[in-house]
């Protein structure tokens, strides 16, 4: 089969510019790299919240499970574990993995299980009209808080690092190859790897300047050093002004949750001869 | 003795679930038939905790609230349930906990100094029910061999010094009573979480998900053991949302999985039980009742959750509801519910109560050929593939990833064939269609299933209306008093020819449920079916056979 756009017929109702562009091109391009090397399309599922970002699972032509708000990781890790062999990516947006869903997104990172989370962050909630998200400001006037937030937003990558999570990286819409890089990067890698997105939401909360004045890319920062990407996790903490690191900031191996279950299998037969067993010895 | 019941009580941690299912076995082996009512507080350490244990001639599935042997360790135990006491019932105490006891004369007492013969043998406290039972064993006149094979069997640690202590209470203890058990062959004695969970299994389970909670856990518990044997994968996630949707996970790629939970948990689980509807990613549901609202009353029993079982999850879809009454149905329907799930695709709600969960009783496998599981519908690998293809039985052929010649894509949005969102009206409702249409499909192949039981001589006009763990208490008080039973098993999709069927005849319908309002009465009404009565009881406590005979003969006068 030959598929090299991955586009389906459904129609794109994202608006003009918005930065969930980049990551569907982004993403369909590493597939197509991926598909050459070491990953057939078949082998891809897509797992989607709900929020501007999942309409992602309809424009991309590989199996997907366009999930509910908040839900999507569980779900991926179903399929993980049923199928190892899999690779599970997760789109989520900030409400949607940060908010709504926050304990699974802790406990997959607790369990090292070997999905890839693309969070699109634009920090706002856009598809329900605008309000304030895990990640806004404090002062942001959203349509729930018109006189300006009064919670300070989370860090999300340093509460990932605190939950284990075994890839972190960051990246924006504006800078197409890096994200590229960062998703083949958590793609590949074995374990569970989420790529934090400052995705531009031109609508609601157009950031394009703002970031574009702030970020840069890591040089020469020891990714595999738990503190030294602590530090450059927390030198922006979503909220103050300060310059916005971009690229890998953590990577380690280690054992994986799916990998400890054995795959072996029980046939009928077999099963039925155990359940007598079992009742024998319940006398 | 014919038919006798045994009460063992204590502090929590006393070791009494130990006990009961020693005692249990003890009776089994000698030939009698089981049935035991499990009833404690939610409390690790101390509160008190009993068991009664019931014994008969010929299979039952319900306790007595009177009983004929008392085994004590506290004083406690004897205080909280002197009035079940029959004429001449025996209490077999530990004198050196039980001081100055004084009963009425129709009660025989036997008092054996039992911490004391514990620590002689060097024994730790909790042994002391291994001596009572010992004492017991003789004093019933359960044999001495009977009693050595029973301990060897199930004592996991400590098997010599336990039996040594066995022995001990045994030779103590004067033969007081006779029992008169009748030549038969031991049965399987289980509970009915472990009756769900082998029923589960011989569906063809691969996956088991949950988050604890009572009354389910120890199902939970079961197949985390059994996991590695039957080759299961059984995992305890961060929360019932967390559950059910890992479960959804597994289904999606092509593993049947199962949940279990109860009335809190399926609360959380609302939201994905209306994703199954949509999406049509089956999930079976293990869904353990118990006393509401909320926390309620966590280790006892309740009938409250039919209608939320039925109606649970934003939307219209087709479930699959079944409510099993006794252990053989837990384990027919567990395996059915798979099956069923997975052939229409469609969520599916095994309802139990913690009565039926944690009871244990003498249980049969079907005859063979009697137990043949649904498969689910495939694709066949020709043309492009639609995951929502709308056939004529709204059952869309299932395909799993991976596989080279098909993109698999389902959707908790409203839907095309191939799983793209649409909002666009016409679609909406040729899906919507689609999906319900399953459920006329499914009624029809239920009619090969035994959907709704009558019992009883089908001359006999006044009949108990009863669902779920009640079906036991009700048809032994219903042969006793000459009436007949009507216990439907499936309530969604609800089997209405079949129900009609099944009350042919009756001309006075008495509803029997642990609910306070009459849940499945108030199913029924919407079908055009009247109760005459409801016997209702709503203390957390199920029936007891001699206790719903008093209710049903005041209710008909
Ligand atoms: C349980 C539940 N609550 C609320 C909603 C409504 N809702 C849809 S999308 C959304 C928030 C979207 O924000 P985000 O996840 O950041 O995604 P974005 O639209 O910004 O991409 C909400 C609250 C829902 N679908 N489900
Ligand atoms: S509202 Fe914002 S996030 Fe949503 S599509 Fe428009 S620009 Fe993108």
């Amino acid at each position: 089969m030959s598929r090299t756009n991955l586009g389906t017929d459904a129609p794109n109702t994202w608006c003009p510019g918005c930065g969930n562009f980049s990551i569907l091109n982004g993403i369909k391009t590493v597939l197509n790299e991926l598909k050459d090397e070491t990953c057939p399309l078949e082998d891809i599922v897509i797992v989607a919240g709900i929020g501007c970002h999942a309409k992602i699972a309809d424009y991309v032509d590989v199996n997907s499970f366009y999930a509910i708000h908040g839900r999507t990781v569980p779900v991926a890790e179903g399929i993980k574990i049923a199928r190892p062999g899999l690779k599970v990516i997760c789109f989520a947006g900030d409400g949607d993995a940060y908010g709504e869903g926050l304990e699974h997104l802790i406990f997959a990172a607790k369990r090292n299980i070997d999905i890839t989370m693309v969070i699109h962050n634009n920090r706002s909630y856009s598809l329900t009209a605008f309000q304030y998200s895990p990640t806004s400001p404090s002062g942001f006037k959203g349509r729930s808080t018109p006189q300006g937030s009064i919670e300070a937003p989370i860090n999300p990558l340093e509460l990932m690092l605190a939950s284990r999570a075994t890839f972190l990286g960051r990246g924006t819409s504006q800078g197409l190859p890096l994200l590229m890089r960062l998703f083949r990067e958590a793609i590949l890698h074995k374990g569970f790897a989420l790529v934090d997105v400052l995705q531009v939401c031109v609508t609601f909360n157009n950031l394009y300047e703002y970031y574009a004045k702030r970020v840069y890319e890591l040089q020469d920062h020891d990714a595999k050093n738990p503190m030294a990407a602590l530090m450059k996790i927390r030198e922006w903490d979503y909220n103050s002004d300060a310059q916005i690191a971009l690229g890998v900031f953590y990577q380690k191996q280690e054992a994986t949750f799916e990998e400890r279950f054995k795959p072996s299998r029980v046939d009928e037969q077999e099963r039925d001869h155990k359940i007598k067993q079992f009742l024998n010895d319940s006398l | 003795m014919e038919d006798f019941s045994v009460l063992t009580g204590g502090k929590a941690g006393f070791g009494i679930d130990q006990a009961t299912l020693i005692l249990g076995r003890l009776l089994n082996q000698s030939g009698y038939r089981i049935y035991v009512y499990r009833d404690y507080p939610s409390v690790i350490r101390g509160g008190h905790t009993f068991s009664i244990i019931r014994a008969a001639q010929t299979k039952i599935a319900a306790h007595r609230d009177k009983i004929d042997v008392l085994l004590a360790l506290d004083r406690e135990t004897i205080d909280l349930h002197q009035t079940r006491l029959k004429d001449g019932a025996l209490v077999i105490y530990d004198s050196e906990t039980v001081k100055d006891l004084v009963l009425p004369g129709r009660i025989e007492t036997l008092d054996l100094p039992i911490g004391r013969m514990v620590k002689e043998e060097k024994g730790f406290e909790v042994m002391r029910n291994t001596c009572m039972i010992g004492a017991f064993a003789k004093a019933v006149g359960v044999t001495r061999e009977v009693l050595e094979r029973v301990v060897k069997e199930n004592f996991p640690k400590e098997v010599d010094l336990n039996l040594k202590i066995a022995l001990r209470g045994f030779d103590a203890a004067p033969a007081v009573k006779k029992i008169a058990p009748p030549p038969s062959e031991p049965l399987p004695l289980i509970s009915g979480n472990q009756a769900v969970g082998l029923g589960l299994i011989k569906g063809g389970l691969q996956d088991y998900v949950a988050y604890p909670m009572t009354p389910t856990t120890p199902l939970l518990h079961f197949l985390a053991e059994q996991a590695d044997h039957y080759s299961l994968k059984v995992i305890h996630p961060e929360s019932e949302i967390g559950v059910i949707l890992m479960a959804m996970g597994f289904a999606y790629a092509g593993e049947k999985a199962a949940v279990g939970t109860s009335g809190g948990g399926f609360c959380m689980m609302a939201e994905s039980l209306s994703l199954s509807g949509m999406s049509e990613v089956p999930v079976v549901i293990v869904l353990g009742q118990r006393p509401g609202p909320s926390t309620g009353l966590p280790t006892y029993s309740a009938q409250t959750d039919l209608h939320f079982a039925l109606n649970a999850g934003q939307g219209e879809f087709v479930r699959l509801v079944v409510a099993p009454g006794d252990l053989e149905e837990a384990y027919f329907w567990s395996a059915q519910a798979l099956g069923l799930a997975w052939k229409y695709q469609v969520p599916a709600i095994i309802l139990t109560d913690k009565n039926l969960n944690e009871c244990i009783g003498n249980f049969e496998l079907p005859q063979d050929g009697e137990m043949e599981v649904s498969a689910p519908s495939l694709w066949d690998g020709k043309g492009p593939y639609r995951r929502y293809a709308n056939t004529e039985t709204g059952v869309s052929p299932l395909a799993f990833v991976p596989r080279r010649d098909a993109v698999i894509k389902v959707n908790s949005y409203e839907h095309d064939e191939s799983g793209i969102t649409t909002e666009e009206g016409e679609m909406a409702a040729k899906m919507q269609d689609k999906r319900l249409r399953k459920g006329r499909y499914l009624l029809e192949e239920l009619n090969r299933f035994p959907t709704v039981n009558r019992f009883g001589d089908d001359s006999r006009t006044t009949a108990l209306l009863c669902w779920g763990s009640n079906k036991g208490v009700c048809v032994e008080a219903a042969q006793k008093l000459g009436l007949s039973v009507v216990q439907p098993v499936v309530l969604s999709p609800f089997p209405d020819d079949a129900f009609r069927r099944a009350l042919a005849g009756v001309t006075k319908l008495i509803a029997v449920e642990n609910n306070a309002t009459g849940q499945l009465a108030h199913l029924i009404k919407a079908f055009g079916i009247d109760v005459d009565e409801m016997i209702l009881k709503y203390d957390g406590r199920p029936f007891a056979l001699d206790e719903l005979e008093t209710r049903v003969k005041e209710t008909i006068g």
